[in-house]
């Protein structure tokens, strides 16, 4: 059988955005080290039920590292210590018997808390309205292969694409920046050749939005370091000198 | 009186869909903005149909329990999408995407929806490299392919091993533009808890808000489901933990028919569960079984390590049965395997509930790079939830339920027998009959959304053209509020409880798995029938929800699913039972060859079982579609 842990937990528990919430000091007994830090998190819940104490919310869904959902400050650390790893991908494995696990919700103003550690990202969503698309209805499109799209181009994309939208980034920087998701989102459309036409617009849209929400990038790096999905830091630097282009390239045709 | 008419267009069955979007009614494009459509679900069918609808013109509301509609669970498939383009010049074409199609779902599936569906798949590929999917290239920039199970053809396109997810983000970034656009309506959050009718006609939906936990109404001119599959019935599934029944069986409830849920496929390459808190189960791509040989120990009471088993000591079951298939066999054919050797306890792994898919003899021959180039990502995966390294140590795996191929029954138009209600991707029955092919869900998905729902929907709409959406201060919206409230409500108000929800799930789960999993039989099925009544009983009457039903309630959530859960699993039971032939991913043990394979009985079970709901205390009633082939010959596959 699987090794057991005894673990003594500190878990932010917080009714809601506006109450001001205190930590859940309980002890954690009897966690097999094969279960992920989420079934750990189920134990401690079906626990708390049999003593008719409400259990902790946290929000989750594939448990497979793909949908984002998840994520939570483990120890300080957006997602827990294993790198390139989202929260339920985390096992309890990397942790030892007898330590002591503090878990938070993710801390920025702009990901207000809903309750215990689920909280709210939907400014994400409205970074991506502001422009984070291709224009290209239904049935209007040309045959696939006719845009010839070079090998490199198309894995640069998909590096970008990769950012599954957890906003760990954002927990995990000292400014609550959310430069690393709005580059990823950008860099995905704007390196392709579909992406072209409303390349500027975009841009410039997009990092405004993201300005309206998130503090500045004062280039830490703490959120490539966090992301599950290490996306590059290289595509903030893309957005910059995009941004900056989209200043002039926006104003009329001519200056294109 | 329940009649079953699917719709299909006459002619030949490569011009029916042409004949098909010539003849429906259409609306005139000034006219669409006078139409609400409700959308529920953002997965791949949801997103590219709220999207489309809205490019078209029509008002979309859409809703989902997510947070962002980009999580739904359509972004987990790693393979691909199909499609026929022919690309590679390798003999494809939409006839024969077609044919493996049926082949595939063992002639369970209706012949004029998969064929639109091979003809729309090469129109889901353009679209999607036009909103920028990453899709894998060649040198030269053009389109990458690979190949698939069930297919002697490369037509599977590919984005890395997160095909799902890119196609997910093109969809979602198209729904995006429309709400920036004011053409789609979003509620995020939102937990769909029943479908409302009116004169026969579906007009809306009731939610709860899972924030504030309010009940409200919401109306539209028609009703789209696109709202998954069944697969948590099971608890451990490769489904994602949300995942759930509740909006095709409330539909069901309210009069649309459910058809075959008893077809689910079952996975072969998961890896097993680690212990008794097991919450969901990771698929592996079968991929890994191009390389990985598949065996167990001869010897039940086998305590050794697997590097110290002797070769001439190890049982490579697969190898040994099927010589010219091999570890390559269908997943049904592999599944099944699994569970026998299983059963008869020569399982691996601390509870002996896996077997050993071995990659040594690959290293040997091809040397530790070659296999890391083809399969590094998943070693990696793999190491990360098991904490061994399948490099040095054989994989462990166990077959999972993975898709479900039954679902609301649907015409040709994606009408469920509600009129006004249309379900669509995982959600309905139509497309892949009693087995589903690798990479074909995210196409159905697609062409669902993208391509079907668009042109078929006007036909229902168009004579309503000048009505009202029925206002939510009707009648029957206000009654379906107060009612659904209060079934809500009536789980926070129990006193006395023992166990909470995940307990009850998991007993369910356990049933279902048992008796109605890879393998049914007569005795197994009516044991499974008295079981789940008494697990249901006891669920509603027992179930402890602790905190309010006014704000966020993830227990509360969870209910209302697993309630529902408890109720389709005893129809999925009796659709098992009443169907005495095995197909696809139905293996009835009183229906196999003498070689123990899957015996289809085509004169008594070529139809779709659509069941009708009536009433709690009452049986269902099963309605058939007769399934006809005139273009496909029906076969018995062999894979010896």
């Amino acid at each position: 059988m699987s090794k057991m842990l005894n673990l003594k937990l500190k878990i932010w528990r917080q009714d809601g955005p506006k109450d001001s919430g205190a930590f859940l000091e309980i002890d954690a007994p009897g966690i097999p080290e094969d279960a992920s830090f989420l079934e750990m998190l189920d134990v401690v819940n079906e626990r708390l039920i049999e003593d008719d104490v409400e259990p902790v919310t946290f929000a989750h869904d594939c448990r497979e590292g793909i949908c984002g959902t998840c994520g939570v400050m483990i120890n300080g650390q957006a997602h827990g210590p294993e790198r390139a790893t989202a929260t339920c991908q985390l096992h309890m494995r990397k942790f030892n018997d007898g330590d002591e696990i503090v878990i938070e919700p993710w801390k920025a103003q702009s990901f207000p808390v809903l309750k215990d550690l689920m909280v709210d990202r939907r400014a994400f969503d409205r970074i991506v309205e502001a422009g984070g698309y291709i224009s290209a209805p239904t049935g209007t499109v040309p045959e696939a292969n006719e845009i010839l799209v070079p090998k490199e181009v198309a894995e640069t994309s998909m590096d970008a694409a990769a950012c599954i939208g957890c906003g760990a980034c954002v927990a995990a920087c000292p400014n609550s920046a959310a430069q690393l998701f709005t580059s990823a989102k950008l860099a995905h459309l704007n390196v392709l050749p579909q992406g072209q036409p409303e390349r500027w617009k975009r841009t410039e849209s997009m990092v405004e939005t993201m300005e309206d929400f998130f503090g500045a990038c004062t280039n830490h790096g703490e959120c490539h370091e966090a992301c599950p999905k290490e996306v590059p830091l290289d595509f903030i630097a893309m957005m910059n000198r995009d941004y900056v282009k989209s200043k002039t390239k926006n104003r009329s045709l001519t200056s294109q | 009186m329940v009649t079953l008419d699917a719709k299909i267009p006459d002619g030949p069955i490569a011009e029916k869909w042409d004949n098909h979007k010539f003849s429906v009614k259409l609306v005139n494009p000034a006219n669409k903005r006078k139409f609400d459509v409700i959308v529920v679900g953002t997965g791949l069918a949801g997103a590219s149909a709220a999207a489309s609808l809205a490019e078209l013109g029509y008002n979309v509301k859409v809703f989902t329990y997510h947070d962002s509609p980009r999580r739904a669970h359509s972004i987990a498939a790693q393979g691909g999408i199909n499609a026929a383009k022919n690309y590679r010049n390798d003999g494809d074409s939409v006839h024969r995407l077609f044919y493996d199609t049926v082949k595939g779902g063992d002639y369970r599936s209706r012949e004029a929806n998969v064929h639109r569906l091979a003809q729309v798949s090469v129109d889901i590929i353009d679209q999607c490299a036009a909103q920028g999917v990453p899709f894998a290239r060649e040198y030269g920039g053009l389109l990458a392919n690979r190949s698939f199970g069930g297919a002697q053809v490369s037509r599977t396109f590919y984005a890395r091993g997160q095909t799902g997810q890119q196609l997910l983000i093109g969809a979602y970034q198209a729904l995006a533009a429309q709400i920036a656009a004011g053409k789609v309506t979003l509620y995020n959050r939102s937990d769909v808890l029943d479908v409302v009718k009116k004169d026969g006609e579906a007009v809306g939906i009731v939610t709860r808000d899972m924030l504030t936990g309010e009940v409200s109404a919401h109306s539209g001119h028609a009703v789209v489901l696109a709202t998954g599959g069944y697969g948590n019935v099971y608890y451990l599934s490769t489904n994602a933990m949300m995942c759930n029944v509740s909006a095709s069986w409330r539909a069901h409830r309210k009069g649309a028919l459910f058809a075959n849920p008893c077809y689910t496929q079952i996975h072969p390459t998961c890896i097993p569960a680690a212990d008794e808190f097991q919450s969901k189960l990771t698929l592996m791509s079968e991929s890994l079984r191009n390389d990985g040989r598949i065996w167990v120990p001869r010897d039940m009471d086998e305590g050794r390590s697997a590097d110290q088993i002797p070769e001439d000591e190890r049982y490579y079951y697969l190898e040994e049965k099927y010589p010219s298939f091999g570890n390559l066999v269908p997943r049904d054919v592999a599944s099944r395997n699994a569970k026998t050797v299983v059963d008869e306890g020569r399982g691996v792994g601390d509870l002996k509930n896996g077997v050993y898919l071995d990659f040594a003899a690959a290293i040997a021959r091809d040397g530790v790079e070659a296999v890391k180039e083809r399969y590094g990502n998943l070693f990696d995966m793999y190491e990360r939830i098991t904490g061994e390294d399948p490099y040095t140590v054989p994989m462990r795996i166990y077959p999972a339920t993975h898709y479900t191929m039954g679902g609301l029954w649907v015409d040709y138009n994606l009408m469920t027998t509600v009129p006004g209600l249309y379900a669509l991707g995982e959600a309905n029955f139509s497309d892949h009959g009693a087995n589903r092919l690798g990479a074909s869900a995210l196409m159905q998905g697609l062409a669902d959304g993208y391509f079907v729902l668009p042109y078929t929907i006007g036909d229902y709409l168009a004579p309503k053209l000048g009505d009202s959406a029925v206002p939510t201060d009707d009648p029957v919206f206000t009654e379906a509020v107060q009612s659904n409230n209060d079934r809500t409500r009536q789980w926070t108000s129990k006193t006395g409880g023992t166990h909470g929800v995940e307990h009850y799930h998991r007993e369910l789960g356990k049933i279902v798995w048992e008796y109605c999993g890879m393998a049914r039989n007569e005795a197994g099925l009516q044991k499974a029938l008295s079981e789940i009544p008494a697990l249901r009983e006891e669920f509603r009457k027992n179930v402890k929800v602790l905190g309010s039903p006014d704000g966020i309630n993830t227990m509360l959530e969870k209910v209302n699913r697993v309630d529902d859960f408890m109720e389709f699993a005893e129809l999925k039971v009796r659709d098992a039972l009443h169907r005495r032939e095995s197909c696809g991913g139905h293996f009835r043990e009183e229906s196999q060859t003498p070689e123990g394979e899957a015996l289809r009985d085509d004169e008594n079970f070529a139809y779709v079982g659509a069941w009708e709901w009536n009433g709690e205390d009452a049986e269902p009633t099963m309605h058939k579609e007769e399934l006809t082939f005139e273009n496909v010959a029906l076969t018995q596959r062999s894979y010896k």
